[in-house]
């Protein structure tokens, strides 16, 4: 009986130790806290990667023409070379799908339209944009599609809150495990 | 012929004159066993360093879907592989399809400055350079990647249109899983976001049960480094996912909590649950690459048929073959042992009689999923008869291909 115990409690260590494993090649450095500032780029809907600073619709309207945006996606967001940014001309519908595929009003969070413009815009002169500055665009860009009032203020705090018309109108990937046919109930 | 290589050709024939005829290069060879030196090609600085195919070899990619490439702006898009002219399971690295989440420029890496870094839900952050993920204990694997965008349409005419933007090649590098035990995964990292360097920074989430079963950092394609194109130095692999996941120039892997709704993730998902799962794991698929669209044959008689089949749920089970639009089959033969997530070549001996027929290929993976006839897909989601079938996320539908009785080989998709 007592010998029992003694290999329960032996198993427990055991198992403690597996659990907070060490490195077992031990190759690889630990990155410093800035390298990892200067890559962390991709924020979350709850937005905790979000930096500093904060935008008004009114300076998003200037800097969307200083900053070429209108050249590829035309003056207010009504398309050239590039997509347009503002919502399918539809009226009212039922269904906030229907305005069309446009990050700023299809996407369901706001934090995924400032994310975007920050990795990847303008076109040629990625990563040239301050925090400032895409917070301002993406409110211009916001109220363009009557998703905010013209008077919001940006930041880290407020952006995240947006209550965007799709956000609970995506359907939400699978969860998945190894071996598992793509469909339940589907037999393609 | 290269100017060059012509040039030397007379410069060895004027050569071999003036030598007084004595020369073997200008001397008619006794047997017919040598060569006649015209057609020998002559051996340079390049093709000792880097070989290169027959020049009467002229398999080649294409661009994509119409949107020209590289376009305007010197951007990439999609270019579709030669499938029609493809041997074997291994897409050349040179011929490999090419997709990106917009038209991206391919940025031109020096390897002795790349670095990925491992951070978020780890008990250790880490950056690795090439050369210590190279130490690392690696594998080899045969993969293919397919795009999203990979459907056929009725305006397609060659299987290079229908089917070239999915590829399969082999892959060397490290278990992302080696590499996360490293770090040490902490409780509630459900989720990975893999992002790459390249302009736009694409980046991806991708459910860490994946992470950890099979995905790959690679660093060697086709038994040399991964092309630039295809992600230079390292590029993820995430076998059996739909392409865009398996991120190129890869930098960067953070461990989340949560799904990130990246730009990648929110242009590939929908209202629709069923659509959403569908785009996810590729379905069981296979083509006929011979005969295919645009091909003929010449005359009745023998031919053997051949194709590729894959699934993004495993290995491929089984391949049949129908030469009367789907009405019988018959099992094809599959070439080599089938590997998981990997095109696998089928064939089938036929003797065509010289009427017009219809070819199918239908494929059934190691997890019973069948390829669906596009009538199937409509019964099954009640599609009404009188529009055109949607293919519920990857279109993994059967390709008909009719035969007329001049042999020409014409998509018969409708
Ligand atoms: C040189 C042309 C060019 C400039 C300048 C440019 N863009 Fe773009 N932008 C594009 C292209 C092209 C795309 C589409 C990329 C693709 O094919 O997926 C795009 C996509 C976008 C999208 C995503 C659209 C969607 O619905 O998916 C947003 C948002 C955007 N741009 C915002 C901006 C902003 C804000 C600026 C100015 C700071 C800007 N762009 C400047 C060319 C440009």
């Amino acid at each position: 009986m007592r010998s029992f115990r003694f290999a329960g409690l032996l198993l427990l260590a055991v198992g403690v130790c597996a659990q907070a494993q060490s490195p077992t090649y031990g190759l690889g450095r630990a990155p410093t806290a800035e390298e990892v500032a200067a890559w962390d780029i991709a924020i979350s809907p709850d937005g905790k990667e979000l930096p500093a600073g904060s935008g008004t619709v009114a300076e998003g309207e200037e800097l969307y023409v200083q900053k070429t945006c209108f050249v590829c996606h035309g003056l207010n967001g009504t398309g050239a070379t590039a997509p347009r940014l503002i919502k399918r001309d539809v009226g009212e519908v039922d269904d906030p799908w229907d305005y069309g595929r446009v990050l700023p009003i299809r996407s369901p969070y706001a934090t995924t339209v400032w994310d975007y413009i920050n990795r990847g815009m303008p076109l040629g002169m990625e990563g040239t944009l301050t925090p400032d500055e895409v917070y301002s665009i993406v409110a211009y860009l916001l109220f363009l599609n009557d998703v905010i009032e013209e008077d919001m203020v940006l930041d880290q705090d407020s952006l995240p809150n947006i209550e965007m018309p799709n956000r609970n109108n995506f359907a939400r990937v699978p969860d998945w495990f190894p071996g598992q046919p793509r469909l339940e109930g589907y037999p393609y | 012929m290269s100017s060059r290589q012509s040039d030397r050709r007379e410069f060895l024939k004027r050569g071999a004159a003036l030598a007084g005829g004595l020369g073997l290069a200008a001397a008619k060879p006794a047997s017919a066993q040598l060569p006649d030196p015209e057609g020998m090609i002559v051996g340079t600085d390049d093709l000792v360093a880097y070989g290169k195919r027959s020049r009467f070899e002229d398999s080649k990619r294409i661009p994509h879907g119409g949107r020209h490439s590289p376009d305007a702006f010197g951007l990439d898009f999609h270019i579709a592989a030669p499938l029609q002219e493809s041997v074997g399971v291994i897409t050349p690295s040179s011929l490999h399809y090419v997709g990106t989440t917009r038209g991206s420029y391919v940025p031109d890496i020096d390897p002795a400055k790349h670095r990925l870094m491992i951070h978020g839900l780890v008990d250790r952050e880490l950056v690795f350079t090439m050369e210590e993920l190279r130490r690392f204990p690696s594998v080899t694997r045969l993969h293919f990647i397919e795009c999203a965008g990979n459907r056929s349409r009725s305006s397609h005419t060659t299987v290079q249109e229908t089917h070239g933007m999915t590829s399969c090649a082999e892959w060397t590098g490290v278990l992302l899983s080696t590499l996360l035990e490293e770090a040490g995964v902490q409780d509630g990292g459900e989720w990975i976001v893999a992002e790459g360097v390249e302009e736009v920074k694409g980046a991806s989430t991708i459910p860490v049960n994946k992470a950890m079963d099979d995905c790959i950092l690679c660093y060697g394609m086709n038994g040399e480094a991964v092309r630039p194109q295809q992600g230079y130095p390292l590029r993820l692999l995430v076998p059996g996912f739909e392409g865009i996941f398996n991120v190129k120039w890869l930098r960067r892997i953070k461990v989340v909590d949560q799904y990130y709704m990246t730009y990648n993730d929110y242009g590939h998902l929908t209202q629709d649950p069923a659509t959403a799962a569908l785009g996810y794991q590729i379905g069981p698929k296979s083509v006929i690459t011979f005969p295919s669209g645009s091909q003929r044959l010449p005359e009745p008689g023998f031919y053997e048929i051949s194709g590729l089949a894959w699934s993004g749920g495993g290995k491929v089970a089984r391949v049949e073959i129908s030469t009367d639009g789907g009405r019988s089959w018959q099992d094809a033969d599959i070439r080599g042992e089938p590997q998981p997530m990997a095109h696998t070549r089928f064939s089938m001996n036929w003797t065509w009689d010289g009427n017009e027929c219809e070819l199918q290929s239908r494929c059934t993976d190691e997890l019973g999923q069948v390829q669906p006839s596009r009538a199937q897909v409509a019964a099954f989601w009640n599609q009404p008869p009188d529009q055109p079938v949607r293919v519920k996320g990857q279109d993994n539908s059967i390709q008909p291909w009719r035969i007329d009785s001049d042999g020409n080989v014409h998509n018969a998709i409708i």
